[in-house]
């Protein structure tokens, strides 16, 4: 492997951008916290709140979906990600650092009582309330905080787990026995993790995070609507650093063959999203119920309006129409811009969950969103870009590498 | 249809069809079409075939199924036969989804299968020529069409060279005619001489 380059080294461009991103995000942030945090207007309050939340939510399940990523296709056995599953890895790499700054802002959230953000945390309107003392069991403080400590725990953990094994395929070429043992054993981790992905991202975690702002308001599928979500941004981010990487020279075994398989992702994930935002939708639409169609009011019909049908353009239109055809999902410049548009649009999915739910009567997307975008995009570059350079870039003794260097869509 | 001659190479090894398949293309003659007994991966590339426009006829049925349930139902449910259906408006869009959904999906799918059968010249109480029988078994057959031109004999040692197992030279419709297989009792013999 004489013409691989193996080793990524982090570009003077990469690193003054991320800084910068970085530096504006704080600069924000700084401000935000002195404008609105600790205003004592509470308006102001849950604005710099419900943003920190949504964005910080937002990039721990994205960075989350990488490692699930990577976990569903040790068990699908597959062998066509192993080419550049270095990309998944290092993207995963972030959750303990977002995870903990994600735990930070609900515990900062949760123990300074901020019912205006969590109304189930007035323990005198709960107990006034049939409906929410009948949830006090799953939405109560005390839950509330060992469920995310578990949860953000768990999923950094295990995939650090999973990365460690990977790193023995960088060691020294296995023989038959070590090779089979090698798979069973990240067969094994992965498992593990995808069950505690099922039981956090795939149930309980979207609806004690996001759905509960909506204390009274449930919807069993908003769950896997939020996974829907984060995996499809998860595949385009997959998708961006991929390309990054193969125009910086490196990344020689992966081909278009395999971001057309990225891009395959991109498409179906976006479809599969569309269909649970629609169900959910049209079963309350259809049913019309008042403590149904509170959630889709001012949504539908009020301030957020734009940004809803903007979400479904975004999200469903566009990707159905420009990535359905085979040579759109081979070419590097179309999955970039659509990898940064889907990557956008469920940022502003996110976004409308939240803030939708806290500031009903105004949208105020502003500065202070897209400042923190900014913190959150630019220590994701940073961090990415370290993680990638402290491994190599290929595990060149991985068992299955070689079905991934001959895999022809 | 009219009846074309063609010479015929048997393979046993798709390592040493590929490389045949370049040299035969290269030589200049036409290949027909080879027959394998499982998908081989490339191996259109290899044929230089194009790629293939089902997909296109594809999205042409699918919107054309989105059309016909959209213009359809409202058409019913605004103009011919307005019904209050739990005080919905009548242009409920969001209670169409589900259909217009089927409907694409029905129309993509029945008209794609259709096509493909077409193109592929397959239907029922049709029949086609079987170039080998083992095509299906455990051969890869290499079909070539013959011109004015070709020297059928020397097509065949050219085949051998490159590697066929089998080689002979059959006079054949090309194309699907009515019959039936279970009627033919000449079903399973075949009249291929073997070389060398």
């Amino acid at each position: 492997m004489a013409s691989i380059r193996l080793q990524f080294e982090i570009p003077g461009k990469l690193k003054t951008w991320s800084l910068g991103l970085i530096g504006v995000g704080l600069v924000a942030l700084v401000f935000g916290m002195i404008t609105k945090g600790f205003s004592t207007d509470e308006h102001e309050q849950v604005h710099f709140w419900g943003t920190l939340m949504y964005n910080t939510i937002f990039w721990t399940l994205v960075t989350n979906a990488s490692m699930f990523f990577i976990c569903v296709t040790t068990l699908a056995m597959g062998g066509w990600q192993q080419s550049f599953r270095r990309i998944p890895e290092a993207i995963s790499t972030l959750v303990p650092i977002f995870g903990s700054i994600t735990f930070a802002v609900l515990l900062y959230v949760v123990l300074s009582d901020k019912h205006h953000i969590y109304h189930w945390l007035d323990t005198a309107a709960v107990a006034k309330d049939p409906i929410l003392s009948g949830k006090a069991g799953f939405l109560n403080a005390k839950f509330f905080i060992i469920w995310t400590t578990l949860t953000i725990g768990f999923w950094s953990f295990l995939g650090w787990r999973m990365r460690q094994l990977s790193n023995e395929a960088d060691v020294e070429a296995m023989d038959h026995e070590t090779g089979t043992k090698f798979i069973f054993r990240n067969t094994v981790r992965a498992a593990l993790f995808t069950v505690w992905f099922a039981l956090t991202v795939g149930s309980t975690v979207p609806w004690l995070w996001i759905m509960s702002i909506d204390a009274h308001w449930y919807s069993t599928m908003f769950s896997w609507y939020t996974f829907a979500s984060s995996f499809v941004s998860g595949m385009s981010l997959i998708a961006l650093w991929l390309i990054y990487l193969k125009n910086k020279g490196y990344m020689e075994l992966t081909t278009q063959e395999h971001l057309h398989d990225v891009g395959k992702f991109m498409f179906a994930f976006s479809i599969f999203w569309t269909y649970l935002w629609f169900s959910q939708y049209m079963l309350i639409w259809y049913a019309n119920i008042p403590e149904e169609t509170v959630y889709f009011k001012h949504r539908v019909q009020g301030p957020y309006k734009g940004i809803f049908f903007l979400n479904l353009i975004i999200n469903f239109l566009c990707p159905l129409l420009i990535l359905m055809k085979r040579s759109a999902k081979r070419n590097y410049t179309l999955v970039t811009f659509m990898a940064v548009l889907i990557i956008f649009g469920h940022w502003i999915d996110f976004y409308q969950m939240v803030m939708g739910s806290l500031m009903k009567e105004s949208v105020e997307l502003g500065w202070l969103d897209f400042g923190i975008l900014s913190f959150f995009v630019g220590m994701m570059i940073f961090f990415v870009g370290k993680a990638l350079a402290s491994k190599p870039l290929i595990p060149k003794y991985h068992p299955f590498l070689k079905e991934s260097v001959i895999h022809i869509v | 249809m009219a009846k074309k001659k063609f010479v015929v190479g048997c393979f046993d090894d798709e390592e040493v069809l590929f490389p045949a398949v370049g040299k035969v293309r290269t030589a200049g003659y036409k290949i027909h079409d080879v027959y394998t007994p499982f998908a081989v991966h490339g191996l259109d590339h290899a044929l230089g075939l194009r790629e293939t426009s089902l997909h296109t006829a594809g999205f042409i049925y699918g919107i054309t199924g989105t059309t016909t349930a959209l213009s359809c139902i409202s058409w019913i449910f605004t103009k011919d036969w307005p019904l209050n259906i739990g005080g919905k408006p009548h242009f409920a869009l969001p209670a169409w989804i589900p259909i217009t959904f089927e409907l694409t999906v029905l129309f993509a799918a029945v008209g794609m299968v259709l096509t493909f059968c077409y193109i592929s010249q397959l239907a029922p109480f049709v029949k086609k020529h079987h170039f080998h029988a083992r095509a299906t078994d455990d051969l890869f057959v290499m079909v070539i069409e013959c011109t004015d031109k070709t020297n059928a004999e020397d097509l065949k040692a050219f085949l051998a060279a490159n590697g066929a197992v089998e080689t002979d030279i059959q006079i054949a419709e090309e194309g699907w005619w009515l019959g039936r297989y279970d009627k033919d009792e000449m079903r399973f013999e075949n009249k291929q001489i073997v070389a060398a």
